[in-house]
């Protein structure tokens, strides 16, 4: 199965810009369907970048994120080659994760 | 027909046999996927049910949020599709460890926070749903102390609901 993220890390002065998209529905729980019923929550709680072993940064998400969640951040002492790991799990226990190489 | 069934079963037996063996002589296969899980077993639930502002940062920080000229928020001053806002924090302050975004009038308030650790430039850009007009705030925990900054969004097309 092709991952549910999609990253792109771009290293530039010494500065490591990270955009990650998310393929998820984050549905809040607040929604009913068109039958009247409401669609159970589910929605990423904790996404984390980690470089060499390290967590670099940690997203706790509530179901307010939109549906299929954008993320951009930034950060120092990683290098062009060097390799991201980048991991969600749900509230339903769902987990996936990904690395990417930082250009 | 018969021949699928003995099949099955056959794999069955050689599957538990496996099984068996591994447990036995404390070979226990590691699940790979769980180990690179992140952690959410401290995942605050309370500050995610909180609504109103003040009381959230109060559950989540444990303190009071002073209002701060040098948190730059970016976000759109009317939103068409109150289902994605993008919001982009970013904060001259020393020393950040944590952002916080809030959306006032959500049933919960507690939209994202992020941990910043050292080496992490104080920035964030995110999509956050809104269900009408409101105030976002972005809470930045610069030196051990919180800092606040609010905008607010014109919704035309509410976030939930549809």
């Amino acid at each position: 199965m092709a991952s549910s993220i999609r990253v792109r890390a771009v290293e530039n002065n010494g500065v490591t810009s990270l955009k990650a998209l998310v393929r998820h529905p984050m549905d809040s729980g607040f929604v009913k369907d068109s039958a009247g019923n409401v669609i159970p929550a589910h929605f990423i709680k904790v996404l984390t970048i980690s470089h060499n072993g390290k967590n670099v940064f940690v997203a706790n998400w509530g179901p307010a994120v939109s549906k299929d969640p954008f993320l951009e951040c930034r950060f120092k002492g990683a290098k062009k080659g060097d390799e991201l790991t980048i991991s969600w799990i749900d509230n339903e226990g769902e987990s996936d994760s990904t690395t990417a190489t930082i250009a | 027909m018969i021949d699928q069934r003995r099949r099955g079963f056959l794999k069955g037996v050689l599957g538990a046999g496996v099984a068996t063996f591994a447990l036995g002589s404390g070979i226990v296969p590691l699940r790979v996927e769980a180990a690179t899980a992140p952690d959410a077993s401290d995942w605050p639930e309370k500050a995610f049910g909180t609504p109103g502002v003040d009381e959230t940062i109060a559950e989540l920080y444990g303190m009071e949020a002073t209002e701060s000229d040098q948190i730059t928020m970016d976000l759109p001053t009317i939103a068409q599709n109150g289902a994605v806002v993008p919001v982009t924090v970013e904060t001259a302050l020393p020393n950040v460890t944590g952002i916080a975004l809030l959306v006032a009038k959500n049933p919960n308030a507690l939209a994202a926070y992020f941990d910043i650790p050292e080496g992490t430039m104080p920035f964030v850009s995110n999509r956050l749903k809104m269900a009408e007009t409101t105030d976002v705030v972005a809470v930045v925990i610069s030196d051990g102390k919180a800092y606040k900054a609010t905008q607010n969004v014109k919704v035309t097309v509410g976030g939930c609901g549809g």
